[in-house]
C-alpha cells in the first residue's frame, strides 16, 4: 500500500475496534482514547495516514503514547495539551521540527492517543507501529533491536509539567519515567523513539493502522452480510482459528503491576489454557503448548467476533481463540530475549506458530 | 402487615402481606395517570382481604417513573453539570457523549472548574470560590434549577465536592437542588457524572412523583412509612428518593427476581423469567441480584450503575417455530397471540401451541394442535430446553450447581428438568411476584472506594470498609442485629503503586418497621 489515506471521526470506532483485536487482550478499554481522538478531529479536522514507504529518509518521527494506569485515566480524563506538550518538548530538545507521529504499539488507547496527537499538531500519522501488537513494557519494541532507543524522551502532565529524560538505556527510561509517572498522577502523556524517516521505514511494523481500520470494518461487515465476523478476521490476519469453547475457569492476581492470570476453556477438542499478562502470552492445549509470545494470541466472542480484553474475561463466555504470526523480527534470539516466554517467567521455549500452513499472509 | 406494589409499563401488581405470607394480591392494567392506579390496587387489596389503613406497617413501591422520564425526555430539571479537575480534564468536558435531544430536554449547561484529587488524595488544584460563583451566576441568568457536582477522584476524597456544594448553593439558595458524584457513582469519571446528571434533571420530578405517591396512600387512612425499591432490590424512605431518584432505575426485573426467588423459597437461583417474546435470565445471589460489571448505556447515556445482569434470549410462548429447524423465535406474535396462535383457532404456529400439544399447559382449545407431529413437538421442546440450559450456564459465576427458578406466562414451555440443572421450580403466586419483590423489606449500604493498603494494614482496612457498610444500612433504616455483609469485593489496580485496591462492600439488614 502506497497511497495515503486519512483518518476521520467516522474511522475511529473501526481503528479503535481492530486495534482490540491486534491489541490481543492488552491496552484496556478504547472508550476514553477513541473519544478523545473524536474531539481532537473535530476541532482540527482529519488525519493523513501515510505508508512508511512514502516517507522521506530524513524525516523525524516520533512515538507518542501514555504511561501509567488505565484505571486513572477513566478518572481524569487526559487533555490535548499534555499530549502535544511532550511532541513539542522533544523537537525543541532535539533543535528540529517533528515531521511524523507514528504508534508504538496497537491496542487500547496507544493506538486513537497518537491520532489526537497527530490531528492537534497538524502531522501527518505513520501506517506502521513498534509492534505490531501489544507488549507491557516501553522497550518492547523492534526499534530497539536497530539501536533506536526511547531516549531522548518527554514526558508532559495535564498541569503544564514537561520533562526530557536523556538515559543510557532503555531499562533507565523504563524506570524514571515510571517513577515521574506516579508523582505526576499516574497518567502522563509520552513522545519518544525519534528517528530518521529511513529508520522508521526499517525497524517499524508497517501497515498495521490499516490492518486495523480493515478488521474493524471486516467484523460489522460479517456482521451485517450474516456471515462469521471471527473467520473473517482470522483471513485478514492470516491466522487461524486454535479453539472454540467456553470460559470455565479465570483466575488473577495483580503482581508486580501487572495483571497476571491463567484462563481456563473447555470445548469440543479439549481445554484450552491461556496465560496472560495484561497480554494473552501462551496458549496450551491440553498441555501441549500451541502458541507462545510473541505470535498473536486474540480471543474474540463467539458470535459478534466482539474483542475481549484479559481483564473482560469472565466465567461462562463462549469465546473463539485465534492465532497469527507476529512480525518475522521478534523471533530472532535478540527479540525473543526481549518478549519470548522466557521473559515473562514461564518456563517455555517459544514456540513458533505458522498461520501460513492454513491462510496466506 | 405491608403492602408491595410494582407499577410495570403495563401492569400494576399489588400483594397484601403479612410477613412472609401472601393475604391478597391483585394485577391491574397501569393507567396513565399513576396515583388513581395506585389508589385502585390498594382498593381491590382491601376487597380480596379488608384490613385498617392503622393495621399497615409500611408500604414498599417499585415503579418506572424515573426510567421513563428520561427515556421519554420529557419532565426533565434545566440542569447544570459542574465539574471540578481544571487544569486535567478540559478536552472532555461534561455532557461530551450525550445525545443532542437529551442535552435539549434537559437544557444543558456545562462547568468547569478548578479542584479534584490525583489517585492518592493529592489534590489537582485548590478550588476556586470565585470561579465556582462566576459559574453560578451564570447557571442562575440560564435558568438552571438543578446542578450535578462531579470531582475527578471523589471515590477517593470527595471534600472538595462537598464544598464546592456549599458555594454553589450560597449563590443560587434553598431551591435549586444539588447532586454530588461520589454519593452516585462510582470510579469512571464521565459514566459517574452522566449518572449524577441524570439524577439531577430528575429532582423535581422526584419530589411531584413522592407527594402523588404519598397522598395515594394516604387518602386510604394509611399513615405508614412508604419505600421505594432501589435497583439493587433494597429499600430507600421517601426522603432518600427526593435525593436520589436515580436509584430506582432497574428496580423492575431487580423485584421480579427477589419476588420469585421469596415465593419458591430459595436464595441463590438463576431466575428464568419467561414471557411472551424474551426470556430473561438473571442470577440471584443470597437474595440478591447479581450486578452488571460493565458500563450500561441507557437512554444513550453511558453509565456505570449497578444494574441486574440480565440476559434475553429470543424465547416466548408467542414465539414462531420453525418446523423446518425445530427452532423458535426470535420473531413473536406478541399480544396478537390470543387471536394468532393455532390454539386460539388462527394459523400461525407458536411456542404456547407446541407446549399445549405436548400437554404442558391447557390453554385454548388443545384440539387444535392435534394434528402436530409428535416427533416435531418433542424435537421442538428439547431445542427450547437446550438453549435455556445454556443461557442459564452463561449467566452462572461457576461450575457449581444452581437450582433454576421459573417464572412468567411463557414458562409452560420449559420441561420440569432441564438439562445441566435438573429440576425446575415453579413457585405460586408468581404472577405478583413482582409485587411481592418489592415488599421484602431491606434496606442496605454499600461502600466502593479505592485504597491505598499499607503492608501489615490490609485487615484492618478491610475491616473499617465493612463497618463504614454496616453503618450506612443502620442509617438508612436497618435494624442494626440484622445487618450482615452481602457482597465483598477486593481489587487491586494494575499499574498503580502502593497496593492501590478498590474495595466493594455491601451490607443489608431488615427494615425496622418499628414492631
Amino acid at each position: 500500500m502506497t497511497v495515503s489515506w486519512t483518518i476521520d471521526e467516522s474511522t475511529i470506532t473501526d481503528l479503535a475496534r481492530g486495534a482490540a483485536v491486534l491489541g490481543t487482550g492488552g491496552g484496556g478499554d478504547p472508550y476514553i482514547g477513541a473519544l478523545l481522538a473524536t474531539q481532537a478531529l473535530r476541532e482540527h479536522g482529519p488525519v493523513t495516514v501515510v505508508s512508511p514507504d512514502e516517507v522521506p529518509d530524513d524525516a523525524l518521527a516520533l512515538t507518542v503514547a501514555m504511561m501509567g494506569a488505565p484505571t486513572v485515566m477513566v478518572e481524569k480524563l487526559p487533555n490535548l495539551d499534555e499530549v502535544i506538550a511532550p511532541v513539542t518538548a522533544l523537537a525543541a530538545s532535539l533543535g528540529r521540527p517533528v515531521t511524523h507521529i507514528a504508534c508504538a504499539e496497537v491496542g487500547g488507547v496507544n493506538s486513537t492517543i497518537p491520532v489526537a496527537a497527530a490531528a492537534a499538531l497538524g502531522l501527518p500519522l505513520l501506517d506502521a507501529d513498534g509492534m505490531g501488537r501489544a507488549f507491557p513494557e516501553l522497550q518492547m519494541v523492534l526499534p530497539t533491536l536497530y539501536g533506536i532507543t526511547a531516549s531522548p524522551l518527554a514526558f508532559a502532565d495535564e498541569k503544564g509539567n514537561t520533562g526530557v529524560l536523556r538515559t543510557i538505556d532503555n531499562t533507565w527510561t523504563e524506570r524514571i519515567a515510571r517513577v515521574a509517572a506516579v508523582e505526576m498522577g499516574c497518567s502522563i502523556m509520552i513522545a519518544g523513539f525519534p528517528m530518521t524517516g529511513a529508520q522508521a521505514r526499517e525497524a517499524l511494523v508497517p501497515h498495521t493502522l490499516s490492518a486495523s481500520v480493515r478488521i474493524g470494518q471486516g467484523i460489522l461487515a460479517a456482521r451485517r452480510e450474516n456471515e462469521d465476523p471471527v473467520t473473517r478476521v482470522a483471513e485478514l490476519l492470516g491466522g487461524r482459528e486454535l479453539f472454540s469453547g467456553k470460559v470455565v475457569d479465570v483466575e488473577r492476581a495483580t503482581t508486580t503491576g501487572f495483571a497476571r492470570g491463567r484462563a481456563r476453556i473447555d470445548g469440543a477438542d479439549g481445554s484450552l489454557t491461556l496465560l496472560f499478562q495484561n497480554e494473552h502470552l501462551l496458549a496450551e492445549l491440553d498441555g501441549r503448548v500451541l502458541v507462545t509470545t510473541p505470535d498473536l494470541i486474540m480471543v474474540l466472542e463467539h458470535e459478534s467476533g466482539e474483542p475481549i480484553t484479559t481483564e473482560g474475561l469472565r466465567y461462562g463466555q463462549r469465546v473463539r481463540v485465534l492465532a497469527a504470526p507476529s512480525d518475522e523480527r521478534w523471533h530472532s534470539p535478540e527479540a525473543l530475549a526481549m518478549v519470548g516466554p522466557g521473559y515473562f517467567g514461564y518456563d517455555t521455549a517459544s514456540h513458533r506458530f505458522d498461520g501460513r500452513e492454513e491462510g496466506a499472509r | 402487615m405491608h403492602i408491595g406494589i410494582d407499577v410495570g409499563g403495563t401492569n400494576t401488581d399489588a400483594v397484601l402481606m403479612d410477613g412472609t405470607a401472601v393475604l391478597a394480591g391483585v394485577k391491574q392494567s397501569t393507567t396513565p395517570d399513576v396515583t388513581s392506579g395506585i389508589v385502585s390496587a390498594i382498593e381491590e387489596l382491601r376487597r380480596g382481604h379488608p384490613f385498617e389503613g392503622a393495621q399497615v406497617t409500611a408500604v414498599m413501591i417499585g415503579t418506572t417513573h424515573f426510567i421513563n422520564a428520561l427515556v421519554q425526555a420529557r419532565r426533565l430539571a434545566p440542569t447544570a453539570a459542574l465539574r471540578l479537575g481544571l487544569p486535567a480534564t478540559r478536552a472532555l468536558p461534561p455532557l461530551i457523549d450525550w445525545p443532542q435531544p437529551l442535552r435539549e430536554a434537559i437544557r444543558a449547561r456545562s462547568y468547569l472548574a478548578h479542584g479534584g484529587y490525583e489517585f492518592d488524595g493529592r489534590p489537582i488544584s485548590p478550588l476556586d470560590p470565585e470561579e465556582l460563583k462566576r459559574h453560578a451566576v451564570d447557571m442562575a441568568a440560564n435558568g438552571v434549577r438543578s446542578v450535578a457536582i462531579s470531582s475527578v477522584f471523589s471515590p477517593v476524597n470527595h471534600d472538595l465536592e462537598v464544598e464546592a456544594a456549599a458555594i454553589v448553593a450560597g449563590e443560587l439558595g434553598p431551591d435549586v437542588a444539588i447532586s454530588l458524584s461520589h454519593e452516585i457513582g462510582r470510579i469512571g469519571l464521565l459514566e459517574r457524572e452522566n449518572a449524577t446528571i441524570i439524577n439531577a434533571a430528575l429532582r423535581e420530578l422526584a419530589s411531584e412523583i413522592v407527594d402523588g405517591l404519598t397522598s395515594a396512600v394516604r387518602s386510604h387512612g394509611i399513615d405508614a412509612p412508604i419505600f421505594l425499591s432501589q435497583n439493587d432490590g433494597t429499600l430507600m424512605d421517601e426522603d432518600y428518593v427526593r435525593l436520589y431518584p436515580v436509584a430506582t432505575f432497574a428496580s423492575g426485573p431487580t423485584n421480579s427476581m427477589r419476588g420469585a426467588a421469596v415465593t419458591s423459597g430459595l436464595e441463590t437461583c438463576a431466575v428464568v423469567d419467561v414471557g411472551g417474546t424474551t426470556a430473561d435470565i438473571g442470577l440471584l445471589v443470597n437474595g440478591f441480584p447479581r450486578e452488571t460489571t460493565t458500563e450500561v448505556t441507557v437512554a444513550g447515556i453511558r453509565t456505570n450503575f449497578r444494574m441486574p445482569d440480565v440476559l434475553s434470549i429470543g424465547i416466548g410462548g408467542g414465539s414462531l417455530v420453525d418446523t423446518a429447524t425445530n427452532e423458535v423465535g426470535p420473531e413473536s406474535v406478541g399480544y396478537r397471540l390470543t387471536s394468532d396462535a393455532l390454539v386460539f383457532g388462527g394459523s400461525t404456529l407458536t411456542a404456547t401451541d407446541i407446549a399445549v400439544a405436548a400437554g404442558r399447559a391447557d390453554i385454548g382449545d388443545a384440539d387444535l394442535v392435534r394434528h402436530l407431529d409428535r416427533a416435531m413437538v418433542g424435537a421442538v421442546l428439547d431445542r427450547i430446553a437446550e438453549r435455556i440450559s445454556e443461557a442459564v450456564d452463561r449467566m452462572r459465576t461457576s461450575a457449581a450447581p444452581i437450582p433454576v427458578v421459573a417464572v412468567g406466562g411463557g414458562s409452560i414451555l420449559l420441561p420440569d428438568e432441564l438439562p445441566i440443572f435438573g429440576a425446575v421450580h415453579r413457585p405460586e403466586n408468581y404472577a405478583v411476584a413482582n409485587a411481592i419483590g418489592a415488599s421484602i423489606a431491606q434496606v442496605g449500604g454499600e461502600i466502593d472506594k479505592i485504597y491505598a493498603v499499607e503492608p501489615g494494614r490490609r485487615d484492618a482496612i478491610l475491616d473499617e470498609v465493612r463497618q463504614e457498610a454496616v453503618d450506612k444500612a443502620i442509617a438508612a433504616g436497618a435494624k442494626p442485629r440484622s445487618v450482615s455483609i452481602v457482597d465483598f469485593d477486593e481489587v487491586p489496580i494494575p499499574y498503580l503503586p502502593g497496593n492501590a485496591t478498590r474495595i466493594r462492600a455491601k451490607a443489608v439488614g431488615d427494615l425496622d418497621m418499628g414492631q
